[in-house]
Formats: C-alpha cells, structure tokens, sequence
C-alpha cells in the first residue's frame, strides 16, 4: 500500500537526499499526513541483512519471539520470511536460530 | 480617539496585553518586568480578560507552555527579561521553528555576570539570532503600540513568527510618561480572532508539530524561517499603516529624526534615542547639522532602507550606539550589522561604535553631545583608526590611587 506523500511526512527523520523543496514544505515542518510511521521504512538503516534458508529451518519460531522489530513474518504457525521494510539488521535473529540449524545468515548489504 | 492617560512602561504592556485579551499567558516574574505579570494577574482576577493565566515554575517552562498553548492553536503571550530571557532560551528556537506566533514584551535588562538587575541589551541580542522578529521602542508609547502590531505581525500567514517587544528596564518600565490609548473595542477590532490554519486540537485535522527533521528536511524547515523573515519586512509595514489609519501614529522600519540634510549622524535603540534626540536639537542650535537614526526593527534587520537613509551624499559620519557587546573585539551587535549594511554601497561614510550604559549605567546628556564631536573629527579626518569606544566606562582614576591599591594588598 503506497499512499500520496505530504512534505516532510515523507521520512523527515533520515538522511539521504532532501524530501521536499523547502517553499512546499508544510509551514513549520508540521506533518499533515496522520498515521504516516506506516511509510517510514526502517529497513533503510540495515547494513546487514538476514537471509533465511528455508529448506534448514525447523519452524521454531525463536527468531519470531526476539525479533525487536516484528520482522519475522509468520503465517499459520510457520516462518514465511522476513519483511525487509522494517528489519534493521541486529542479527538477533541469526543469533537466537539454533546453532543446528543455522537457518538465518547475516550478509552485508551492497553499499553499507 | 485616543485617551491621554499616564503609564509606566510596564503598565503600558500590560494595559494593550488587557485589551488584546489574548486567551493564554504563561509568565514568570523576574525584576525589572515583574510588573506586567503582576498587573496582568489582577486583570485576570478582576475577570477582565478571559485569558487563561498559567503560573509555572520558570522562564524555560513558561515559553514550553506558552509553545504548548499556541501550538493547540490559542493565541498566547509571556513577558521576561534578562536572566529569564536566557533560560528561555532553547525554547526560543522551538517556538520560531514551529512558527509560532507568540508575542512578548521583553523589558531589557543585563545578563548577568556580574549580576545586575539595570537596562542594557544583552539579553534580547542574545536571542537576535532565534528567529523572533524583535521592535524596539523608545517610550511606553511605543511599548503599547508596538505590542498591538506585534500581534497582527506575528499572525499573519505569510509571516507566523513570534515576536518579542523590548524596552528599556527601568529607563522605560518604571518611568510614568503620558501616551495616547485606544479604546478597548478600538484595538480587539484590530488584533481581530486569531485562526490558525492548523493546530494540534482539530479532531477534524489531526497534525503532528515538532517531527525528527534530519538530514534530508532541517535545512529546509530552517530555510523556509529565513524566507518568512523577509515576508515580515513588507508585512511590519502593512500593519503599520493600518495602525496609522486607526491611531494616527506613524511607524516604519526605523525613525529617521532630523534626517533630511544631517551631516553628523548618531544610530540608537530604546530609550537613549530619546535623549539623543535632545542632543540633536541642541547641536541644531549650535549650527551643528546632526540627525538621530532609531531602529524599530532590528530583526529582520532592515539593511537595504538603513543603508539609503545612511549613505545619502551629505551623510558625512555615522555614531552607532549599542548598549551590548559581542566580545568579538570588533563592537557591539548594532554596529556589525549597521556596517555590513552599508559595505556595498558605493560611497559610505566612516561608521564608529560607541558601546555605553552596560549595566544601567547611565548615559548622559554631555556624552551623547560629546560623540557628536567626535564625529565632528572623524568626518575631518576621513579614517576610524579606533572604530569601537567604550563610552562613560571609568578609566584607572589616578596612579596614586592604583599605587595605594597594591600597597595595601
Ligand atoms: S535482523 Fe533483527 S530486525 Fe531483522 S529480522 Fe532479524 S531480529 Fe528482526
Ligand atoms: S529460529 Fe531458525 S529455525 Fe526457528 S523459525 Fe526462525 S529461522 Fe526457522
């Protein structure tokens, strides 16, 4: 779901390239775009991604339990994968995965 | 239309604060504004305001409830000085960047140390920098009419900045003078309602204030302040006019007095423009063709009108007075930007400062007349190989007595 950006309501609190010209920023840098975290992709920090294997993993759930950031995504009980927009890279998860199995591999990302 | 009436200068600001009737204040009483505070309190408990009056704990919580207040769209005033003006602060720079339009009386007095409770300007040059439109004023006269623009001023959509008024503590705030005032319909007709276009208590609008601006936003929020600064410029001016229309009081960026063919000219904020104006007559008298420059406003500083009004051909020296200093070893905080003003002209005349009357200490008639001839002298020579003078400081009195000194210790 992508909704129309307002101003600064598009990620104000990152680095990166400016987001809006300042003569159409709302005045004062107010946000005018209630419930706008939803665009705020946290996954932007990630240095680090975690690639999962699913033919390793045993549906533990243990990464889904530690995940700080609710990124493990599950369905019906089972680990489906990861949702890159949110996760910031900690490596908890590969940490938490049971030596093993070992189904979460921290990468570097391509330019971090 | 106006009523002659006698004030002091605090009176005056709480008397147009009664009739702007604003519908919050949150203020804390330091010397010398006390006065405003605590004439204000009893309008508010004579119920004839129907502000509500937030008494806090200190001046840094009075402007974060007085941004609090305007932020949820009420129009809302505080008033302080000196050591308050100081822990304001970093709320200051909250309340411009939010785009505020607060507006405060701001009675000058000097930062401590060593603590002091008399008039000079470092307070209010300490915030020259925040984002605040600040109007000087001479007399309780112009505290009262400057406060009554000030709200139009700060309000208006293409400005929304807060404003702080200054005068002159005790100098001004203390001292009874006859003004004029408006009746009380007269000035709510002019403050009008305050509507902002959004704020944090419309349930049909919901906004957030104050987000994380990092890299890729500060610097255009920061640009878009610096752009409404230069939309205050013609805005000060409207509001002037149509002040002029209702009261038949006139004002612009600046006073120019005795102007029009001064050859010798002095610049000064507040109150001590008052008493340059005297020193102007009577230098008139003696054949001296002297003028007085008085700034109104002073941020957003207007550098193009003043450097016109000081670089007219006959202009030959420029006095500028500042009753603060920017330690920097080159003059007051007056004096720097007056001569930047004028570095792009093609012909300026030489400018010196004359940093006088830190800490109350008071500026005399004799002193004032005694710069003049100075300039008198600089125009003669053509140079300003001593460009900032420390003006009635005392100098060491005698070696005897600095002899005695260190005997005895
Ligand atoms: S790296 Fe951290 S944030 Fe990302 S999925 Fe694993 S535990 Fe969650
Ligand atoms: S912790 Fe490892 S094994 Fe358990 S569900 Fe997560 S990825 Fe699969």
């Amino acid at each position: 779901m992508k909704r129309k950006l307002n101003g600064p309501a598009d990620r104000p609190g990152t680095a990166g390239p400016a987001v809006v010209g300042w003569q159409e920023m709302p005045r004062g840098c107010v946000i005018l775009n209630p419930g706008n975290a939803l665009e705020y992709q946290t996954g932007d920090w990630r240095s680090f991604r975690p690639v999962w294997d699913e033919n390793l993993c045993i549906h533990c759930l243990r990464c889904w339990i530690f995940c700080p950031d609710d990124s493990i995504v599950v369905r019906d009980g089972t680990m489906v994968g990861i949702d890159y927009d949110h996760c910031k890279g900690c490596g908890i998860c590969a940490r938490e995965c049971p030596p093993k199995v070992g189904a979460i591999e921290m990468q570097k990302e391509s330019g971090a | 239309m106006g009523q002659k009436v006698a004030l002091t200068g605090n009176e005056a600001a709480a008397f147009a604060m009664r009739q702007i009737d604003p519908d919050v204040v949150a203020a804390y009483p330091i010397t010398p504004q006390t006065e405003i505070v605590q004439h204000f309190s009893s309008f508010v408990h004579d119920g004839r305001v129907r502000t509500e009056f937030v008494t806090v704990e200190s001046e840094h919580s009075a402007m974060s409830a007085c941004i609090g207040s305007a932020a949820a769209g009420a129009r809302t005033m505080t008033a302080t000085c000196s050591q308050g003006l100081a822990l304001m602060w970093e709320m200051l720079y909250i309340a411009s960047a939010f785009r505020l339009p607060l507006v405060m009386p701001v009675v000058n007095r000097a930062l401590s140390g060593p603590i002091n409770i008399h008039c000079d300007h470092s307070d209010a040059m300490g915030a020259r920098d925040s984002g605040w439109i600040q109007l000087y004023s001479e007399s309780a006269q112009e505290v009262y009419d400057n406060l009554i623009q000030a709200v139009r001023i700060a309000e208006h959509a293409q400005v929304h900045l807060p404003v702080m008024v200054c005068q002159d503590g005790f100098v001004t705030s203390h001292g009874l003078e006859n003004l004029e005032i408006e009746p009380d319909e007269a000035v709510r007709a002019f403050v009008g309602e305050y509507r902002p276009e959004y704020h944090l208590l419309d349930p049909e609008r919901p906004i957030t204030m104050g987000p994380l601006a990092l890299q890729n936003a500060y610097f255009e929020a920061r640009r878009q302040l610096a752009a409404a600064m230069h939309e205050a410029k013609p805005v000060i001016l409207a509001v002037a006019r149509e002040f002029e229309a209702l009261t038949g009081r006139s004002y612009g960026f600046f006073e120019a007095y005795r102007m029009a063919d001064a050859e010798l000219v002095a610049v000064a904020l507040n109150s001590t423009a008052g008493t340059l104006k005297e020193a102007v007559d009577e230098l008139r008298r003696q054949g001296t063709r002297a003028g007085l420059l008085k700034p109104r406003v002073f941020r957003p500083f207007p550098w193009e009108e003043m450097a016109d009004a000081l670089t007219r051909p006959g202009i030959r020296a420029v006095a500028v007075l500042d009753r603060a200093d920017t330690n920097s070893t080159l003059g007051g905080p007056l004096f720097n930007d007056v001569r930047a003003a004028l570095f792009d002209a093609g012909r300026r005349p030489p400018v010196k400062n004359y940093i006088y009357g830190l800490g109350g200490r008071d500026v005399s008639f004799a002193e004032l007349v005694s710069v003049f001839g100075d300039l008198r002298a600089t125009a003669r020579d053509g140079g300003t190989d001593t460009p900032v003078t420390y003006l009635g400081v005392q100098p060491r009195r005698s070696g005897e007595l600095a002899a005695a000194g260190t005997r005895r210790r």
